[in-house]
């Protein structure tokens, strides 16, 4: 927290503060004079930059999960690691300044300036005035509000969806390796949450926080979420998975009926491949040079090659062998089908994917060209109705 | 028509009373005008010492009962306590048991003027919207800090009616200090034998002019206190006024 490291006035760039990992350890909350306890034995890791969801029925616990985090509500039993430190080693008021913290009503102090809502925490950590309003500065536009003109204004002379971003400016101003968000988009109408939400997760693209985020409402779930945590009364974890697997493997009826089936699909319905941004495989053709397979596997998204005939039609995709030797043989592992075609509803894209062994579907066009490849990561992507980062292919690379 | 007429020549004597003054009915000594001066400063000088040492005690109390929302019983009953204890018989308590003087009906006007700015320092802090204090909190905000900087500055006009309030009645009931030998503006409405009618009536006017000024300076003062966020009008209601007016002007 030094004033003049350079380093910690432009946080706004990736090169800002490193994402802190969160860990819950078996944790208890039995508010006194209940006799269940609220959050039962919680255990939920999230890895560092990543957006976890707690979602769930109403009064299942998840704003007092949330809550534990930066002390707002004492632990009864168990741990929270934040940064692979305990929070309960910490004195609640200065854990909390390096928490962003966001709830519903947004709770912006109605006596002071946009600006001095903004600043609360810098203030409190004696940032100097120059360093204070460049950093004003950059968050507003961050969330997209001009500077000049809403600066000096007060809460009361914004509409509920600025309130809401600066909200997260505020929580956002010292750059938090962990933000909390309770229902932060809960009151606002469903256009502007839409907006927001996309506003949020391009922004998140950016900033890389570590986040957990709650909501009741499983469709912003799967929309927001890297991870969900389903919640069932009493503070169990009902599941704990990324979004696509939990739209696929439900962990039991409760996860099942929550989700709902139609509810999860009609939104796969929405969007068809073409809306998808496609990874690529290396396609090769039979009798190609394996010097050639080898450079195209480099460049690809996915690391296995795909076999076209002479028009570009799929055959299959290749087994290790297949281009062990000098020349590509046509050693499959496995046929390149179903297909999926340009126009298909991501519904039943998804469908064929889950059929397929690799869970890769080949992309035809029009005239049963490949054009690009279909994952299940991708639909899951697709369903956050963002341009899909190539986390599934970086992965896979690695 | 008539009545109010009958009575304008004893309004000459009280303003003549008051503004040039004249012998006392016992005579041999010099009474209203500038003889009133020393009154006046008293009766000020007791009421905002008797304010003051009030608000120091009963903000802060009221802040940190609020704050904790501790006692809620606690604030209602010692209002009530002191609303239901008749200055009156204060005094004639304070009298008996702790002397007379300046001191001793001073404590008699804290004890007045503390109810209602505790009142409504209690209610001022405890009307502030649960999620800006738990906003606050949840930011890192110290418990004091949070006292200070925000239940404090957002409670502050309803606190301020509070000491408005009590104030004006610290004011009006300093005109009974000469019963524990303090001289204020009461002297010449408690003494009339000494001051005569004029003066009973003069004194009584100028309490009552004195007492609607501070009431009207500390409306401006509170005015003037009220932090600008919370005057200011959400643009929705602002544009729904001009668009009305707009409408109606157009339909005119
Ligand atoms: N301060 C408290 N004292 C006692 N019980 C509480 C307290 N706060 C919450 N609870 C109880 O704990 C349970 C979980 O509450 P919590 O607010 O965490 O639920 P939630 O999942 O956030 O619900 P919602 O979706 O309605 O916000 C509820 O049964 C609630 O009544
Ligand atoms: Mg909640």
């Amino acid at each position: 927290m030094n004033a003049s490291d350079p380093a910690q006035t432009s946080t706004a760039s990736p090169a800002g503060r490193q994402a802190a990992t969160l860990e819950l350890r078996d944790v208890v909350k039995l508010y006194p004079g209940q006799e269940e306890p609220a959050v039962d034995h919680l255990s939920l890791e999230v890895p560092a930059g990543e957006i976890c969801v707690l979602v769930g029925p109403s009064g299942c616990g998840k704003t007092t999960a949330m809550r534990m985090v930066n002390r707002m509500v004492e632990i009864t039993d168990g741990d929270i690691l934040v940064g692979g430190q305990s929070v309960t080693d910490r004195t609640p008021y200065e854990l909390r300044r390096e928490i962003g913290y966001v709830i519903q009503q947004v709770g912006l102090f109605p006596h002071l300036t946009i600006a001095d809502n903004i600043a609360t925490v810098p203030k409190l950590l004696g940032w100097d005035r120059d360093r204070i309003a460049a950093r004003v500065e950059e968050l507003l536009q961050l969330v997209q509000l001009d500077p000049e003109q809403t600066r000096d204004r007060y809460p009361a002379q914004l509409s509920g969806g600025q309130r809401q971003r600066i909200g997260v400016a505020r929580a956002l101003a010292t750059d938090p390796p962990l933000m909390l968000m309770d229902e932060p988009f809960g009151a606002i109408d469903p256009i502007n949450r839409e907006r927001l939400q996309n506003e949020f997760l391009r922004l998140q693209v950016e900033l890389r926080k570590t986040i957990v985020f709650v909501t009741h409402d499983i469709d912003e779930a799967i929309k927001m979420g890297d991870r969900i945590a389903i919640l069932k009364q009493g503070g169990r974890l009902a599941q704990y998975a990324e979004p696509a697997e939990l739209l696929m493997n439900p962990a039991d009826e409760f996860v099942k009926d929550f989700v709902g089936n139609d509810r999860a699909l009609k939104r796969l319905a929405l969007q068809r491949v073409r809306d998808i941004d496609l990874w690529q495989a290396p396609m090769v053709r039979k009798g190609e040079t394996t010097a050639s397979v080898r450079q195209k596997l480099e460049k690809a998204d996915v690391k296995i090659p795909l076999l076209v005939d002479e028009d570009g039609c799929p055959i299959g995709w290749l087994s290790d062998r297949a281009y062990a030797g000098e020349e590509v043989k046509a050693d499959l592992r496995s046929r390149a089908e179903p297909t999926v075609e340009m126009d298909d509803i991501l519904r039943d894209a998804l469908a064929d994917l889950l059929g397929s062994e690799l869970q890769y579907g080949v992309v035809v066009d029009e005239q049963g060209r490949a054009t690009g490849v279909l994952s299940i990561e991708l639909v899951g992507q697709g369903v956050h109705g963002v341009a899909p980062a190539r986390t599934g292919a970086d992965a896979l690379a690695t | 028509m008539i009545l109010p007429l009958a009575v304008v020549p004893e309004f000459v004597d009280a303003f003549r009373y008051v503004f040039v003054g004249g012998e006392s009915v016992t005579g041999g000594l010099q009474v209203g005008g500038p003889a009133l001066i020393p009154y006046l400063v008293n009766h000020l000088v007791l009421s905002f010492v008797s304010v003051a040492v009030a608000v120091l005690i009963a903000v802060p109390l009221g802040l940190y009962l609020g704050h904790t929302r501790r006692a809620e019983f606690l604030a209602v009953n010692i209002t009530n306590a002191g609303r239901a204890i008749p200055p009156l018989a204060l005094i004639g308590f304070f009298i008996a048991y702790i002397g007379v003087g300046f001191d001793a009906f001073g404590l008699v006007l804290v004890l007045l003027a503390i109810p209602p700015i505790l009142t409504s320092t209690y209610v001022a802090t405890t009307q502030i919207e649960p999620d800006t204090v738990d906003a606050a909190r949840g930011m890192g905000l110290t418990e004091g800090q949070i006292l200070r900087r925000v239940e404090f500055p957002l409670g502050l006009p309803t606190t301020f009616s509070g000491i408005r309030i009590a104030t004006v009645a610290v004011v009006a009931t300093a005109t009974i200090a000469p019963f524990a030998s303090v001289d204020t503006l009461g002297v010449p409405i408690l003494s009339p034998n000494v001051h005569g009618p004029a003066g009973q009536l003069g004194a009584a006017v100028l309490v009552a002019i004195l007492t609607l000024v501070i009431s009207a300076g500390l409306g401006a003062v509170q005015q003037a206190i009220t932090p600008r966020g919370l005057k200011t009008v959400a643009p929705e209601r602002r544009r729904g006024l001009f668009a009305t007016l707009r409408r109606r002007t157009q339909t005119t």
